[in-house]
């Protein structure tokens, strides 16, 4: 299992939890799982958003590997200029 | 890609120079070729009908008269689109107003017609009649209950209820306890802080020259910074394949996020295909400044807490954007980097997203951050010197690095914060004298930096000189740095290589250039293409010497026998194996196709000198010195010009830019007499300390630079202009009647 950690008002999408756990060893996993654990979610999880893993910010990498033992933070989808 | 260990510094032959540009010549003699530079036989003038009002319903367009003027041969308006793809269907509607009229200048009709004074004529004999809505152009009036509401329906599930339907999304970042940390401490400075919408303000205007044939293919070519995206979001409105449209994007007179999306270019090929003949479009600045992408204007609530000692205890902000007149300002960016610089045990913003009457907000250098700085640098500034603290010794105990759980989420790897407060804290301009009605100013900034789809083609030619293809337009000094690290991964002279921009039927998919991610990018994948190379050049070597490939390795622009049985050879150089190279298999060459990932986040201090006259307010910049992480500086000289720009735009901003709407709703300075942007007069030399802290995601240790400069410069002047005027500044711009007025208010 992946421990995930979504921002503040993300949580509130997630029966409140500030930190979620999926079984995931990809990013396009991670994602699948977390539309699929929490329906909440996917509204914004279509909107698209970035995933930190380890510190490196990823966009749309499916099958970027995710460790156990990753920290794994959900974004807001990076937008720049 | 990781940092290739193996590349020193000290090993840099060509990375690190300051060769002479690629593009030089052609800029300064008039030569380079802009987006109304491009012509076509039969070509059509294209011209924009404006709405002049700031909200209406649009009740009926007559265009039968224009259409029988005599040398008009097209007239669209938004009927002609249809329907479009969910994706594209705001951008449609920013570029051609649907029912409604949604802000002052936005695109109701166009016309195309044999000359521009008959375009002009037709333009008049449009006939549209509309009715009048209440607008709201400021972001506080337009959150209120009751406020005029753009769109219903638009409101995302984020907002709660009982908010105005012009409030778009609500979103919240932070971890630890803001009432408890507040409690801690020995001061909380609790302020609200305003900036206005300001403008990239490139200097050359939107155009485009479009194309359409009788079969479907079209062809465009387009001041941009994303050509590949003009192509996907047009093929999508006009319904054309993608690989029926191509794209060619012509050099750039500036951008700065301002060219990341369409607004003439879907018109312009839907006037072509009316028509039957070539369209060109060329905006005025006004309509730039009109109907473009500025930035957000915003309004922020600080509420932080400190002890005497400089420990901060709590950081809160509450940030409101206005994005224009569609949902997406940049509130989510400024929200994560508001106090992304700090080490923080309790931290939360809170933003909210908000439509106006105003044109669409578009991407602007860190879209979203300078303004979050501004108000969270200067409440930092404030609370230092209240308690008598070096504003760079409390940056330097509160601020983030490696193992710092970033407040919007992840734990920092290596960072360069640290080693540009610790440069800047050295610097002899931190303890210069000053005189009288002067002040300095400090502030710190960040950007996040990122890669995306990137596609690039490396070529040598038979007499062994080599072409790099890449699909970004060149901003700031992408040719340069391509070329300079093909050269320098090839082993050969930086004039022995020359990069382009090829069309999006060259290369496969690119993103748009934004995010500071070109050299990052798009290097990554130019010193990979060119590693393909030299191992096919290895090959080919190896072939001819008879020997295994494996025995044959690439060393300063030739390939060599390497190891105890490989046998003893003469090098071949890159020119000598290109000879051959009909005889040895075809042509050579290298590509690499990639979504980056890995970008390293950056930071800067910024430190400013100004002086305030007390009799008039107005502001002088005295002397300015930008410290920045670079990873690795490919070529100097343009790192420094994105410091320089950087610096010298958040100036701007501070003291002078504004986007003034009447009570009409309509824009009263639709122009550069009236929109003061800083001029090299306004202006001392800007001076700059590049630190190289190398990203680990990149083989060379590049990080972008071109976004995090503005961050740190309208927090560096406010707290400078404070400091000189003797009165906190709270609102930007600090114009000179704005200072004038908080002088003459702190004396009562």
């Amino acid at each position: 299992m992946v421990k995930v950690v979504l921002w503040g008002s993300l949580a509130e999408s997630a029966d409140g939890q500030r930190e979620v756990a999926v079984e995931a060893a990809t990013l396009r996993e991670l994602l699948d799982g977390l539309g699929e654990t929490f329906p909440g979610l996917r509204a914004e999880l279509e909107r698209g958003v970035s995933v930190s893993i380890d510190g490196r910010v990823y966009n749309d990498n499916w099958f970027t590997p995710i460790q156990p033992d990753s920290e794994v933070v959900l974004l807001k989808r990076l937008k720049g200029g | 890609m990781a940092l290739d260990d193996t590349k020193k510094v000290k090993d840099f032959k060509v990375v690190g120079t300051r060769p002479n540009r690629p593009d030089g010549i052609d800029k300064v003699t008039g030569r380079a070729r802009f987006g109304a530079d491009m012509v076509a036989p039969g070509m059509l003038t294209g011209r924009i009908l404006r709405s002049p009002h700031a909200h209406a319903r649009i009740l009926r367009i007559d265009t039968s008269k224009a259409e029988a003027l005599p040398g008009v041969k097209a007239v669209v308006t938004r009927a002609d689109f249809g329907d479009v793809p969910d994706h594209v269907a705001d951008v449609i509607d920013n570029c051609m107003a649907g029912d409604k009229a949604l802000y002052d200048g936005h695109a109701v009709a166009a016309i195309a017609a044999t000359s521009a004074a008959v375009a002009r004529k037709a333009l008049k004999l449009i006939e549209v009649e509309y009715e009048v809505l209440p607008h709201v152009t400021d972001v506080d009036a337009a959150m209120r209950p009751g406020a005029p509401v753009l769109h219903e329906g638009a409101q995302q599930e984020t907002v709660p209820e009982g908010y105005s339907g012009n409030v778009i999304s609500r979103v919240e970042f932070g971890h630890g306890d803001i009432e408890a940390g507040l409690a801690k401490a020995d001061r909380v400075v609790e302020r609200t802080y305003r900036t206005g919408a300001t403008h990239q303000g490139y200097i050359e205007p939107h155009a485009c020259l479009a194309t359409m044939s009788a079969d479907g293919q079209g062809d465009l070519w387009v001041c941009t910074q994303g050509h590949y995206m003009v192509r996907n979001v047009c093929a999508a409105i006009l319904g054309l394949e993608q690989g029926q449209l191509r794209v060619t994007a012509s050099e750039i007179g500036g951008g700065f996020g301002g060219k990341t999306v369409v607004f003439l270019e879907p018109v312009a090929l839907m006037l072509a295909k009316k028509s039957g003949r070539p369209v060109k479009m060329v905006m005025s600045r006004s309509e730039v400044l009109r109907a473009t992408g500025p930035t957000a204007s915003t309004s922020i609530d600080v509420r932080i807490g400190m002890k005497k000692d400089g420990r901060i205890t709590a950081a809160f902000a509450e940030l409101r954007y206005q994005g224009g007149a569609y949902p997406g300002s940049p509130v989510d960016m400024g929200s994560m980097s508001a106090f992304a610089p700090y080490d923080l045990e309790n931290v939360k913003t809170v933003g909210w997203d908000v439509v106006t009457n105003r044109p669409k907000a578009a991407a602007y250098r860190a879209p979203g951050a300078p303004m979050a700085a501004f108000a969270v640098e200067s409440a930092i500034d404030e609370l230092a010197k209240g308690f008598g603290l070096d504003p760079l010794a409390v940056r330097l105990m509160n601020g983030a690095k490696e193992g710092t759980r970033a407040s919007y989420g992840p734990t920092y790897p290596a960072i360069g914060l640290m080693a540009t407060l610790e440069a800047a804290h050295t610097h002899p301009h931190w303890t210069a004298p000053l005189g009288e009605n002067q002040g300095r100013g400090v502030a710190c900034g960040f950007w996040f930096n990122f890669g995306g789809d990137t596609c690039v083609s490396l070529n040598v030619t038979p007499d062994g000189t080599v072409t790099v293809s890449e699909g970004n337009p060149d901003i700031g000094g992408s040719r340069a740095s391509m070329t300079m690290m093909a050269a320098e991964e090839l082993g050969i002279p930086y004039d022995q290589v020359r990069t382009i921009i090829a069309d999006t039927g060259s290369l496969g998919q690119n993103e748009v250039t934004d995010g500071s991610r070109v050299t990052f990018a798009v290097g990554l994948a130019t010193i990979e293409a060119a590693r393909a190379a030299k191992r096919e050049m290895c090959r080919r070597a190896a072939m001819i010497w008879g020997i295994d490939e494996e025995a044959v390795e690439w060393e300063d622009g030739a390939a060599r026998p390497a190891g105890p049985n490989a046998g003893k050879f003469p090098p071949m150089t890159i020119k000598e194996i290109a000879a051959v190279a009909s005889n040895t298999g075809g042509p050579i060459a290298g590509h690499h196709e990639v979504t980056a990932e890995g970008a390293g986040v950056s930071f800067g201090t910024h430190m400013v000198d100004v002086e305030v006259d007390p009799d008039t307010g107005a502001t002088k910049i005295l002397r300015y010195t930008v410290f920045q992480d670079a990873g690795r500086a490919v070529h100097p000289a343009y790192v420094e010009g994105q410091f320089q720009g950087g610096a010298v735009q958040g100036i701007g901003w501070a003291l002078n830019e504004e986007y003034i709407y009447g009570e009409d709703g309509i824009l009263q300075n639709a122009g550069f007499l009236d929109y003061r942007i800083p001029v090299a007069s306004d202006l001392p030399m800007i001076d700059t300390v590049i630190l190289e802290i190398p990203n680990p995601g990149h083989p060379y240790g590049v990080r972008g630079v071109g976004e995090t400069p503005i961050v740190p410069p309208l927090a560096a002047v406010a707290n400078a202009v404070s400091a000189a005027a003797g009165v906190r500044m709270t609102q930007l711009p600090m114009s000179p009647p704005r200072v004038l007025a908080a002088i003459q208010a702190a004396k009562g």
